[in-house]
């Protein structure tokens, strides 16, 4: 069964950060990342950059809309996925919990419904 | 066998198994909504095949068998709508090609109910919807009994149900029973949710006595009584389940000896007269259930090695000492403020201080009761003041003390006060009268 780990979290200017947090933060992140693949349940995952460099499209009365940001300007914003595969749902949020963002941010912890296998879906169980 | 016969076999074993057959077939699919149709496809052939066939030497087997072929079947066509130009036989059989072996034996099949519980009661689950799903898939209640009880309509019950079962299949809550060490937080849950069984059951009372609802609460009035046995039997199970767990004994005891009690809270019927009501202490203890008094000390006596009693003990232990004036004719005051002064402490409720001060005016004198009261009444912030004021039994306690007082005016208006907020006829008529006594 595949979930989805959504990181959401207010964001921080890179000024506000001393470069300490920061290297501490990658350090956590690699060693959750490497501790997944070990564990053999890692299928991908990605931490993006901030919402303000995000470029969000509409399509509002059949006008193609360019917005500069993200679509809902909130507090606490997507800031990384990671995708999993394990055995259920306590499985899964056994991993949400170890996610470092937990510390500053909340975790999402949500099922696949479907993915792709060279280019076609399947669905996920 | 004729039909009639076939019927009550029927429902016999699904009084005694459905939780039990439902908590089999949904563990290895996670799909409960799937099983709990099976399952009724079951029974319904059981209606038709029994009356000419006899009712089989193992009629749980024989339903889990034919449920286990509805449920592959159910797989079958779902496949071929949805996966058919997909190539994944593998996944199609599960463990439901056992079902093709007529002679299962369920009783050599681990129980799931635990598993069961524990699953209706995950921390994903909506705490409001935990109670009722476990009423209809453990208990077998439908939705329409259980929105009843709950006073929520029938279609908004089913809707929150479906949901509920909705999201335990599509997230893959597991079915297990959780490790020792997730257990504390985990068990509350369910021992919560088995005594929202038996709390409601209360709500049945007063429908059952016509007070709240209508006459065609005539749903109610069934589920409710089902709910009090069958919370009685649920806390039973599951502290035999769980075995070492305290808390689960102490909640089979609280039941069991509350249930004892039922009999002698109204006088028995006579003729040209509705039942009156009578309060505990002028209850006629011979018409209480010997029976049920032994389970609960004898559940009672499974709880007690523990350092710190929880909620549910000392709730038991206070019942355990109301019931004890069955034997000894006596009640032991005493007992009753420590364990309530305990309850106070553990689990804070404005009924434990209300029954606290009520003891404590039995123990040292009316005016000291008083002053506790007094004491809950100025309680901070405002809203324990304002619930304080709604809170009927505090009214009803406060009404007594002063009776006992003999401030006999002031009793008056708090008896009269008390009886306004009392849906249930025979416990009004009571305090109207003890109003116009003074």
């Amino acid at each position: 069964m595949r979930y989805t780990l959504l990181l959401h979290y207010p964001e921080m200017d890179a000024a506000s950060l001393s470069e300490e947090a920061m290297a501490e933060g990658q350090r956590a992140f690699a060693s959750y990342a490497a501790t997944l693949h070990q564990a053999g349940v890692l299928l991908g995952a990605e931490i993006l950059q901030p919402s303000s460099n995000t470029t969000t499209l509409t399509l509002a009365d059949g006008v193609l809309h360019v917005q500069d940001g993200p679509f809902a300007d909130t507090k606490e914003q997507l800031g990384g996925t990671f995708v999993i595969e394990v055995l259920d749902l306590d499985a899964a949020v056994e991993w949400g919990w170890l996610a470092p963002s937990i510390e500053w941010g909340s975790v999402e912890v949500r099922p696949g419904a479907l993915f792709t296998v060279d280019g076609a879906w399947r669905p996920n169980t | 066998m004729n039909a009639q016969e076939a019927r009550a076999a029927a429902e016999r074993t699904a009084r005694a198994s459905y939780g039990r057959l439902l908590a089999l077939l949904a563990a290895s699919t996670g799909d409960l909504a799937q099983a709990e149709d099976a399952l009724s496809a079951a029974f319904e052939q059981a209606l038709i095949s029994w009356p000419s066939d006899g009712v089989p030497a193992n009629p749980e087997a024989w339903l889990l068998t034919v449920a286990r072929n509805r449920q592959r079947d159910s797989w079958k066509s779902a496949y071929n709508r949805a996966f058919a130009p997909l190539d994944t036989t593998g996944e199609l059989g599960r463990d439901a090609m056992a079902a093709d072996v007529v002679e299962v034996d369920v009783d050599a099949i681990a129980d799931k109910r635990l598993e069961l519980l524990f699953v209706c009661t995950h921390p994903a689950i909506d705490p409001a919807v935990r109670t009722p799903l476990m009423l209809q898939t453990v208990l077998g209640f439908d939705a329409a009994r259980i929105g009843a009880v709950f006073n929520v309509p029938a279609t908004a019950m089913a809707q929150r149900l479906v949901r509920a079962k909705k999201r335990i299949k599509e997230a893959r809550i597991p079915f297990v029973v959780p490790s020792r060490q997730d257990m504390p937080g985990r068990l509350s849950a369910v021992l919560e949710a088995i005594y929202g069984c038996y709390a409601i059951a209360w709500v049945g009372e007063f429908l059952e006595n016509g007070g709240v609802g209508d006459a065609s609460d005539a749903g109610g009035v069934a589920a409710a009584d089902d709910l009090r046995g069958e919370a009685h039997y649920r806390a039973m199970t599951l502290a035999q389940l769980l075995d070492n767990e305290a808390e689960a004994w102490g909640l089979a005891a609280l039941i069991a000896f509350s249930l004892a009690r039922v009999p002698g809270r109204l006088e028995p019927a006579e003729p040209g007269r509705d039942r009156r009501f009578r309060p505990l202490e002028e209850q006629d203890t011979a018409l209480w259930d010997a029976a049920l008094i032994a389970d609960g000390d004898a559940c009672l006596r499974r709880a007690l090695p523990v350092a710190v009693p929880g909620r549910f003990q000392l709730e038991a232990a206070i019942q355990a000492v109301h019931c004890a004036r069955a034997r000894s004719g006596l009640t032991d005051w005493t007992a009753l403020r420590t364990l309530y002064a305990a309850l106070v402490a553990v689990a804070p409720s404005l009924g434990a201080q209300v029954a606290l001060a009520s003891v404590i005016g039995r123990v040292e004198n009316p005016e000291a009761g008083l002053t506790a009261m007094g004491a809950i009444a100025a309680g901070e912030p405002a809203w324990v003041r304002a619930a304080v004021e709604r809170f009927q039994p505090f009214h009803a306690a406060r009404a007594e003390l002063l009776a006992r007082a003999g401030r006999t005016a002031e009793a008056s208006a708090e008896f009269t006060a008390a009886a306004f907020m009392t849906h249930e006829p025979a416990v009004r008529h009571y305090l109207v009268n003890r109003a116009e006594i003074g």
